[in-house]
């Protein structure tokens, strides 16, 4: 059963380089009847750096973000990988050991049971609200759209702490683009590492990273990478112009976040979540499927209009009696030009043979039709030009 | 057989600082018996001077010196495969980040890009209780000499909103300051 109330932990990057996420996520949650409540005064959850430099500090910054989440008695959606995967931890921690449990609270200066629970945007999608309710809004699928779904290693790992999905091969992001009229390609970079930080601090081993992601979602088809994560954003479609200078290869692939799509599918203009803020242009590939599919129902409409011969012959035969009934008033409806109407209703009542042609075409091919009769005219009119200089 | 060299067993601080090694990363590195999954699966591997699997051996070794000393610890994105791999449940990235940790707590940082990056987002973080992305990237280049760098992406991302030109900063600054502080007089780091 979807939660209609969740406490809201943005984190930095949402409200900065993944601003875009910010606001999809919000539409997202607007759309779907969840009401999103930021918490209050909240803090850097400290990432891959304070864990890096000291684990008790990297356990006491999102700590104080969780107690204060605990007091409303919410449950926590942290849309980021990364300060999900810190609250997480920092859930098991306090729930595994009493002892580290008292050392936090007592480097926050707060009470904190680890009671509530920290949700990702995937886990919220796909668990909590559910795909059909998500079917339901969907008013502009998105049919034609090949997208690599890209976890990266943060929402899925450790299993024992996160445990919504598979850790080798997630299916929940995949499900979620099916959902929206979308086909998720199969690719096996699905989990691997951005490189995080690594981009920033040794670019010679982020942009290899970068480079071997982009290049294996190529190589599996896919023409659109999604994320629900805003580093993996930052690196892919930021950075990916400094990955194709350093491996010479041009990929100009868009990059979407998750929550941008649902919102998109639902009815959303991709510039009110902040679309056109992405590095690599991202606009003119939703405008490509868009287009082919009015293409797609255009010949679907076509091949509906191809007849049967007994129907063709059927309406043939309808459209020769009319057109021999009144030829004078067909013929004005085929040709402007009265003098050569006239004309054409002569030939229409003389030439059996070029009437069921006129016939014919008046069914399968209007402009045809016009054209055909327009010669047949000239035609006739020449011969009896020939006959009168005789 | 110029690599070859003479193991001697552990000193009494060292056997010590290898146990609490393992009891911070939560982990026993002799369950590790050298299959190499984690190093299969290492995004970062390729750039590494010690695979996890080796990082893993020279602690088996009594190495100590040479595992604290190695790029590798710095180089691993604590993406977590290796753990997640593991067929005898060894928490290698947790082992990396013990650590690093302890490299830095010794100061023997062979990565300096990697440890200023931290301190730079940490201090963000300190002061304004969250991260100043701008701020953090000019202070980053600031220490490691390197002014230029990502100078393209800057405007780009002002254009775009991306990048404040001051740090917000949360009420609770003083509630901040003093977990750091809390923390250092706990940890002593």
């Amino acid at each position: 059963m979807s939660k209609i109330k969740l406490a809201y932990y943005p984190g930095c990057s949402l409200g900065s380089s993944g601003i875009e996420y910010h606001l999809s996520t919000k539409k997202t949650a607007e759309l779907l009847g969840v009401e999103l409540e930021e918490l209050e005064d909240w803090n850097c959850c400290g990432a891959t750096s304070a864990h890096n430099t000291n684990k008790l500090l990297s356990l006491a910054l999102p700590a104080r973000n969780l107690a204060i989440a605990e007091k409303t008695g919410l449950d926590i959606l942290a849309p980021c990988a990364a300060c999900y995967n810190r609250f997480r931890n920092t859930e098991h921690a306090v729930r595994e050991d009493v002892k580290v449990k008292e050392q936090i609270e007592q480097v926050i200066d707060m009470d904190y049971e680890a009671s509530n629970k920290t949700i990702s945007v995937l886990e919220w999608l796909a668990g909590e609200v559910g795909l059909d309710k998500i079917k339901d809004k969907v008013t502009n699928s998105l049919q034609g759209m090949k997208a690599a779904s890209y976890y990266g290693c943060l929402l899925v790992r450790p299993s024992e702490q996160t445990g919504f999905d598979d850790v080798e091969d997630p299916q929940s992001m995949d499900n979620i683009i099916e959902t929206l009229g979308a086909t998720s390609v199969d690719w096996s970079y699905k989990s691997e590492c951005c490189g995080a930080a690594l981009a920033t601090s040794r670019p010679e081993i982020g942009n290899k990273m970068i480079y071997s992601i982009l290049k294996n979602a190529k190589e599996s088809g896919a023409e659109c990478i999604v994320t629900a994560c805003p580093l993996c954003m930052m690196n892919l479609d930021m950075r990916q112009a400094g990955a194709e200078k350093a491996f010479q290869e041009k990929f100009d692939m868009p990059i979407y976040y998750i929550t941008e799509l649902v919102a998109i599918a639902a009815g959303e203009t991709p510039n009110s979540l902040g679309v056109n803020k992405h590095f690599v242009e991202a606009n003119s590939y939703l405008d490509k499927i868009k287009q082919d599919q009015e293409k797609a129902a255009v010949v679907e409409v076509e091949e509906k209009e191809e007849m049967s011969p007994e129907e063709l012959e059927k309406k043939m035969n309808a459209m020769i009696k009319g057109l021999e009934k009144n030829p004078e008033r067909m013929a004005l409806r085929i040709i402007e030009d009265e003098a050569r109407a006239a004309v054409l209703a002569e030939i229409i009542v003389q030439d059996e043979k070029k009437t069921s042609k006129i016939a014919e075409l008046m069914i399968t091919d209007r402009e045809k039709a016009i054209k055909v009769a327009e010669a047949f005219v000239t035609g006739e009119l020449r011969k009896r030009e020939k006959a009168a200089n005789q | 057989m110029e690599k070859a060299m003479t193991l001697v067993p552990l000193s009494e601080s060292d056997k010590e600082l290898l146990s609490k090694i393992e009891t911070e990363a939560g982990t026993n590195i002799n369950l590790c018996y050298q299959c190499g999954k984690c190093s299969a699966g290492c995004p970062a591997a390729f750039a590494m001077d010690y695979k996890p699997r080796e990082v893993i051996r020279l602690l088996q070794l009594n190495m100590l010196d040479e595992a604290l000393d190695a790029e590798s610890i710095w180089i691993c994105a604590s993406c977590e495969t290796c753990s997640a791999r593991c067929p005898k449940g060894v928490d290698i990235a947790s082992l990396m980040d013990a650590l690093r940790r302890e490299a830095l707590k010794q100061g023997r940082i062979t990565d300096k890009k990697v440890a200023h990056f931290n301190k730079a987002f940490l201090t963000s973080v300190k002061l304004f209780g969250k991260t100043y992305e701008a701020g953090i990237l000019l202070y980053h280049n600031a220490a490691t000499f390197q002014p230029f760098k990502d100078a393209g992406l800057g405007l780009p991302m002002m254009k775009r909103g991306k990048v404040g030109i001051l740090p917000e900063r949360i009420k609770g600054r003083d509630e901040i300051k003093k977990i750091f502080q809390r923390v250092e007089d706990l940890g002593g780091e």
